[in-house]
């Protein structure tokens, strides 16, 4: 099927791509081009595309009136901090469980994506009286555990996938040519599921980047990460539409500009080619 | 992108040291993110220029989320704010539980007298003041003053709602996107309960009886929402059903709506050619009413407040008075001009000719918030306080419930009457399960 | 298979996450379970008083509490199906070798990397507003009357909104799994002259059914969860026609602070969504094997 195209076909399945690819990426296209307008443009009807006077007056309120670069900073710390700590802890359980599989292996993964089943709003107050006894309010480590712990499940789930992938038989070769535990993880697992690793990774990060209520509910300022800084714009009395969409194009930016330098490892995933 | 990452982490570490560096006080102050807020929060070297201890962090959240911090946060004792913005429905509540510090620390020349009555009385519980008013506002008419001349009519200054439906019958023209009437429809205690209550008490209703039964199975208020849902569904604009103050705000700017009822701040916005394209049409009138003594208006304010158990109560309240002071309304005039003055909270604001010259809804918002009386806000005796809310703690849980099914009676999912048996029904169970009912 | 070397690794690697999450469950559980059984509104905090299961009775004879459970399940199954089936679609498109492809793919999985509240916020008003919205104005652009979104399909607009966000986490792990088809079996096929139909069947689809299987399990936990979008779009709203299960909880925890109420909310939602899942591993669980 993707041997013998005709060029027509290759042509038609290009434009179908991009259609697609166009229409789906159409609604944060908008809110970029929404950044650069004033606010009674963004409102307008009939809609303006391109042809409208471009300014950058949302950027430059934003920046008076908000310390950007603080909230990206704890975003950062939070959510890349929170995962690396994750994997650290994910990587072995998922390997353990895919590679060295007990009889109740699937009933503890159910047993862990269970325990994200709780609505959060249910549990905000007993958390919330937690952290004020501990001091944790409003702390880079508190929220980043929270984060941690919601997020575990989810990558030992995504690595224990990725990991299945793996050929048996190539740690069995491995195995049988003597090789020790240690080396067995380093020199045969570990190159093939960095990919892996890398797209469970990129994930995490993005939904923790994007999680906004325990972050919103748990930090006041210091530890306060993007989904605040979002909040300060939205729904106020009045016009909101241009600034927050310049809001929005800031706190997406940095996500994107991480997924654009990961997307090779990010949909490469598990290629096994080589090392066959 | 290492580099990237370095930058910002450099960045971020600066902004994160630089803070604490100081020996000072540094006050937490969550506040709304509106406009007037924003302002405030530009302006603020006027304040630490003069007390130069006293450093300020602003956390700006919008309405919904800032509110169910603080109220956490207060209710736990989490000691997260300094300085909070509440609103004329937490101010009474709060302090009545001893959550609040009463402010009679504001400096001799605050002149708390000459705050409006009616935004002071909302704000005061048991003869105190325990939240210093930012903003108030009420509600009132605006309208388009070249449809209505088109339709051959006059709005009067106090008009009634009958006059507003044939008003709005003739403004209409939906083949050219006109609507005669914008109203609120959104669900929310704060949404379209805001204004259903408020005309509520203008149609003779009532929340509670004076045994807190709820009254939801009076004929007044099956006027009132039949009035509501037939009016919307002849001149009211598709989808209403969604619509808070926002959307009608940029229904109404755009030159969508004849008329719109709602808060009075919304007069700035509607008359700055920046952000209206109808700046120079729009006339101003009273809250309808029905003959029956009560307008439909209502009355809030944003208010400064000290949560009880700080530590720097008097460099908080130090602050508020500051903020909330006469000199404060002068200075914004002086750097931004009289228009983006905060309203609705001082008697001499609406002596000042400038002002009076510079908002041309002024007047109105100062008798509309004169004409709102929070203490006896209905035609008949109710047990409560609160316009366009009941000041009991369960009131936003039960507004919510109401609001919904008003929501579906507007969108016709639900008849009037299965919307108001439905809000008679859950009302009486959460106002049994309070305890107010035996 | 498993040497006592490795299960005996095993135990000791599995064991941290076992651990910390177990604390992570059990310490808010025990709490939950606690405040649920007292009469605390966190607005009358001094008066606390132990009330047995009253508050899980309050919550289940709450007559919104079958629709939100109705529109719990409708959310969850709707925005599966679109996102399982347009993801399985979209991951076939992108794994083409096209021009452009790695611009491609990230436009594709962009709309995961915004905020629910914003996403919601500019589907809302900036795409489906009834007079001011982007489709209204193509729907009248082409002769039609716009669709009231929110008034007349409120769950279907939730949908829609809530689908858009998670299209592209399935379009992407199903990417992944297409890609590490072998070359080998695709030569294999195209040289046997199957038709495309009957290469999906028999060598795709089989090929990436335990992803499709991973996609369903964790997009559950996620879609049961839901909150932001219809907090922004419709408050629930109209009527409780987009009330589910978290949008109930949230009322009784911070609108009417009622805390004994909402713990009662958190437990029966999490007895719930165990239902939801032990069902889910009964149907498609044994591609999780092999």
């Amino acid at each position: 099927m993707a041997m013998k195209q005709s060029t027509g076909k290759r042509i038609g399945v290009t434009v179908l791509a991009w259609v697609v690819a166009f229409l789906i990426f159409f609604p944060i296209l908008w809110t970029f081009i929404t950044s650069f307008k004033s606010e009674l443009d963004a409102i307008a009807m009939p809609p303006k595309f391109l042809f409208f006077n471009w300014t950058l007056e949302n950027y430059f309120a934003v920046q008076e009136r908000s310390n950007y670069l603080k909230f990206a900073y704890n975003s950062i710390v939070l959510s890349i901090g929170a995962n690396v700590f994750g994997l650290l802890i994910a990587v072995p359980a998922a390997w353990s469980m895919a590679f060295a599989p007990g009889k109740r292996t699937k009933d503890l993964l159910m047993w862990m994506l269970s325990t994200k089943m709780m609505p959060a709003v249910g549990a905000l107050v007993p958390i919330y009286l937690l952290f004020r006894d501990l001091h944790l309010l409003d702390s880079l480590f508190g929220v980043g555990v929270v984060l941690l712990l919601i997020n575990l499940p989810l990558l030992i789930w995504m690595l224990y996938t990725y990991f299945k992938e793996i050929p048996v038989d190539i740690l069995e070769a491995a195995r049988m040519d003597g090789a020790s535990l240690l080396n067995e993880i380093l020199y045969v697992l570990t190159p093939m599921a960095v990919p892996g690793i890398a797209s469970t990774m990129l994930l995490a990060v993005i939904l923790s980047w994007n999680e906004a209520f325990w972050t919103l509910n748990l930090t006041t300022s210091n530890a306060a990460p993007l989904p605040a800084f979002i909040a300060s714009y939205s729904a106020p009395e009045g016009f909101f539409w241009a600034k927050l969409s310049a809001a929005s194009t800031l706190a997406i930016a940095p996500i994107l500009i991480l997924g654009w330098f990961s997307q090779k490892q990010l949909v490469r995933g598990l290629t096994f080619g080589a090392v066959k | 992108m290492k580099v990237l990452v370095k930058g910002l982490l450099g960045a971020g570490a600066f902004a994160g040291f630089a803070l604490p560096a100081y020996a000072e006080t540094t006050l937490t102050i969550g506040t709304v993110n509106n406009d007037n807020m924003i302002t405030m929060q530009k302006l603020t070297d006027d304040f630490t220029k003069a007390n130069p201890d006293i450093k300020l962090n602003w956390v700006t959240l919008e309405e919904n989320v800032l509110r169910q911090k603080v109220t956490t946060d207060i209710a736990t004792k989490g000691g997260q704010f300094d300085v909070l913005t509440i609103g004329t429905y937490e101010a009474p509540i709060w302090a009545k539980k001893g959550w609040l510090v009463p402010l009679d620390k504001l400096g001799a020349d605050y002149d708390v007298d000459d705050l409006l009555p009616a935004i002071r009385a909302g704000l005061s519980y048991d003869g105190k003041l325990y939240a210093a008013p930012f903003y108030g506002e009420s509600s009132f008419i605006m309208y388009r003053k070249d449809l209505m001349e088109k339709a051959g009519l006059t709005m009067p200054d106090k008009p009634t709602w009958e006059f507003i439906r044939q008003a709005a019958d003739k403004m209409t023209d939906k083949a050219a996107g006109v609507y005669g009437i914008c109203l609120r429809g959104k669900p929310g205690w704060g949404e379209n309960m805001a204004f259903l209550s408020a005309t509520a008490n203008s149609f003779g209703a009532r929340w509670f009886d004076e045994k807190w039964e709820p009254q939801f199975n009076s004929p007044e208020w099956k006027n009132t929402l039949d009035f509501y849902v037939s009016l919307m569904k002849a001149d009211g604009p598709p989808g209403a059903s969604s619509n808070g103050f926002n959307e009608n705000l940029a229904l109404f700017s755009d030159g969508k709506c004849g008329m719109w009822i709602d808060a009075t701040v919304a007069g700035g916005f509607v008359t700055n050619p920046a952000k209206s394209k109808v700046a120079d049409k729009v006339g101003f009138a009273l809250a309808p009413d029905a003959g029956l003594g009560k307008r439909g208006n209502w009355l809030w304010s944003w208010a400064l407040a000290v949560p009880a158990g700080s530590n720097k109560v008097d460099a908080a309240e130090k602050f508020i008075a500051w903020a909330t002071s006469k000199h404060y309304l002068d200075y914004v005039a002086s750097k931004n001009g009289w228009a983006d003055v905060p309203p609705g909270t001082r008697t001499s604001l609406y002596k000042n000719p400038d002002y009076l010259k510079a908002a041309p809804f002024a007047q109105m918002t100062l008798d509309s918030i004169n004409s709102a009386d929070p203490t006896h806000p209905t035609v008949k005796p109710v047990p409560y306080t609160g316009v366009q809310f009941v000041a009991i703690p369960e009131f936003q849980g039960i507004g919510e419930d109401v609001g919904q099914d008003f929501s579906a009676a507007l969108a016709g999912s639900m008849t009037v009457d299965a919307a108001l048996a439905k809000a008679q029904a859950s009302t009486e169970a959460a106002m049994k399960k309070a305890g107010y009912i035996k | 298979m498993a040497t006592q070397q490795t299960t005996t690794a095993g135990r000791v690697l599995v064991a941290p996450s076992v651990i910390l999450l177990f604390v992570w469950m059990i310490v808010p559980l025990v709490m939950t379970l606690y405040f649920s059984s007292l009469r605390y509104s966190l607005l009358d905090p001094d008066n606390v008083s132990f009330v047995g299961l009253q508050n899980y009775t309050a919550f289940l004879t709450d007559p919104d509490f079958l629709t939100a459970l109705y529109n719990t399940l409708v959310l969850v199954i709707s925005v599966l199906i679109i996102s399982v089936c347009g993801g399985i679609l979209v991951a076939l498109l992108m794994d083409q070798p096209v021009f452009g492809q790695n611009v491609l793919r990230l436009m594709v999985i962009a709309p995961f990397f915004v905020i629910p509240t914003v996403s919601a916020l500019v589907w809302k008003n900036l795409l489906m507003n009834p007079d001011s919205g982007l489709f209204a104005w193509i729907a009248r652009s082409l002769g039609f009357d716009p669709i009231v979104w929110f008034t007349n399909w409120p769950m279907l607009s939730v949908i829609v909104i809530v689908s858009w966000e998670w299209l592209p986490f399935a379009s992407l792990i199903l990417l992944t799994a297409l890609q590490s088809l072998d070359e080998e079996q695709k030569e294999a096929a195209s040289l046997d002259g199957a038709g495309p139909i009957s290469y999906f069947g028999y060598i795709v689809l089989p090929h990436i059914a335990r992803a499709i299987t991973v996609v369903i399990l964790i997009e559950t936990i996620f879609l049961l969860s839901v909150f932001a979008e219809i907090y922004v779009t419709t408050a629930g709203g109209p009527g409780n026609a987009t009330t589910n299960i978290p949008f109930l909880v949230y009322k009784q925890a911070l609108l009417n602070f009622d805390i004994g109420g909402a713990s009662a909310g958190g437990i029966i939602a999490v007895i719930l969504a165990n239902i939801v899942a032990f069902f889910l591993v009964r149907i498609i669980g044994r591609n999780l094997e092999g």
